[in-house]
């Protein structure tokens, strides 16, 4: 993005009716290392492509358990995705403990985009850098949300952010169609899939640098540990879509 | 001339309270209610057993013969609670919220002396309105050898093998000091197998049911390994 006029803060309209310093923000998120999300009518998971500052550093964690019923994963500044975490943790235990049942996930998200449009529009403030897609189950159902810096939010069956997730994104458009009666282990599967799509040339996904989560209307928040990973990856030479068409 | 009514005590011999003297406020609300039952926590290498009646009552009524006074709060370890049972409800709330942000903060969960400690501290925050609550905490240490450990109403806490707490204290805890401990026991034999434990868990419960009429309806036994938690309900007197 090539640097504007009226874009020193917050508080200043560009004659177009746009908001540079939001606009900026957004940038932070297509920066971050790919995520994405997709569901089906019983279960949702989370991929991420992890990254790894040097070869002498550990890899970064994408995804945070919010509650049993809620989990998010994130693309860009960390350090703002976990104050967003922290916030999201802390209604869902107040909620929980008020009303003995999980938050609605709608709901949530809504507080969490209201947190971040009242950064766009202060002169002492900046927008959070970071773009979570929520997955979660509640009784309205099973959601996957994505919210921005700018203060939107926008429910999804399936979508990508990050870089390149256009690539993911291209993926899910050839095959969102199956994924309302795909079974867990298919969901990974085209999970996986978009995420290799997005990849590099020279890199290769493994256990160490792919992370997956899952929920499901009776399964719990869960990571998939470094075997299943293994085995997962392992089973995505063989994988093709085409045959789950001819299932149905 | 004649003794005004209410000035007939001052006419008497002696100003020590008697029987005849005491009037009750009989009529005063309590904040409190004593819901009663029992329950008791055995420890031993590898497991630990937590056992409650389900018996809820409110002077000489029952209110339900059905509700547990027993909460897992980690995997490892469980409360057993005596007393008021909107307490039980509060504190086990607070130590699951409580928990729950522990497990957030330090990806893992709280050990059983971390939880311990941390009721202890619950207890005497209302130190000047306790918790009517007499508790049991009950679970494997770090080595996996089942520990109880028994608290007052206001936190005062220490490690024990076994405990006993509620209304059929008395009667169970002379029982099993006499068959764990070997208290006034003339041939000294103790259960060795986690069944005979079991065993003795029922026979204390169902000695209780027999006195205490606070105590009955079902025991539910919850048996905590490192492989996992099982539970057991039996029946016991109704009457």
């Amino acid at each position: 993005m090539l640097k504007h006029l009226y874009d020193t803060d917050c508080v200043t309209w560009s004659p177009q009716g746009k908001l540079f310093q939001v606009e900026y923000a957004m940038e932070a998120v297509k920066q971050g290392s790919i995520c994405l999300g997709l569901k089906s009518s019983e279960n949702v998971v989370l991929c991420s492509l992890k990254r790894q500052p040097s070869e002498l550093a550990g890899y970064q964690e994408k995804q945070f358990k919010i509650d049993d019923h809620m989990a998010i994963a994130i693309a860009g500044l960390t350090a703002d995705a976990r104050v967003l975490c922290k916030y999201m943790r802390t209604e869902c235990l107040e909620y929980k403990y008020t009303y003995e049942s999980h938050h609605p996930v709608g709901r949530l998200v809504f507080k969490v985009a209201e947190k971040s449009q009242h950064k766009t529009q202060s002169g002492a403030k900046r927008p959070y850098g970071v773009g979570l897609l929520v997955a979660g189950i509640d009784p309205n159902g099973v959601h996957l949300f994505e919210t921005c810096p700018s203060g939107n939010y926008y429910e999804y069956k399936c979508q990508a952010i990050g870089s390149r997730s256009q690539a993911a994104r291209t993926y899910f458009e050839s095959w969102f169609h199956l994924f309302e009666k795909s079974t867990l282990e298919q969901l990974v599967l085209h999970g996986l899939s978009a995420i290799k799509k997005a990849i590099m040339e020279d890199e290769e996904l493994n256990e160490k640098n792919v992370e997956v989560g899952i929920l499901g209307k009776n399964l719990k928040f869960t990571h998939l540990n470094a075997q299943e990973l293994k085995d997962y990856i392992a089973k995505l030479e063989g994988f093709n879509p085409n045959s789950q068409i001819q299932q149905e | 001339m004649y003794i005004p009514v209410n000035e007939v005590q001052k006419h008497f011999k002696s100003e020590t309270p008697m029987m005849s003297n005491i009037t009750h406020k009989s009529d005063q609300w309590s904040p409190y209610h004593d819901n009663s039952g029992t329950v008791l926590a055995i420890g031993i290498p590898g497991a630990v057993l937590v056992a409650g009646d389900t018996r809820l009552s409110n002077g000489y009524n029952i209110l339900t013969r059905d509700a547990t006074k027993l909460s897992q709060l980690t995997d490892k370890c469980v409360l057993a609670t005596a007393g008021q049972y909107a307490d039980f409800i509060a504190l086990r709330k607070f130590l699951q919220q409580r928990l729950q942000l522990y497990e957030f903060q330090n990806e893992v969960q709280a050990s059983t002396q971390t939880v311990a400690h941390l009721l202890s501290r619950e207890l005497y925050s209302r130190r000047f309105f306790p918790y009517y609550t007499f508790n049991l905490l009950a679970g494997l240490d770090e080595n996996n050898h089942g520990v109880v450990y028994g608290y007052d109403a206001i936190g005062s806490y220490d490690q024990m093998t076994y405990g006993v707490q509620g209304s059929g204290q008395e009667l169970v805890v002379a029982v099993l000091d006499n068959q764990l401990k070997g208290y006034n026991k003339i041939n000294k034999t103790f259960p060795q197998t986690q069944q005979e434990i079991l065993d003795l868990i029922l026979d204390c419960f169902s000695c209780a049911a027999e006195r205490d009429i606070h105590t009955g309806d079902n025991v539910e036994i919850l048996i905590i390994t490192p492989t996992g938690t099982e539970r057991i309900v039996k029946p016991l007197r109704k009457d």
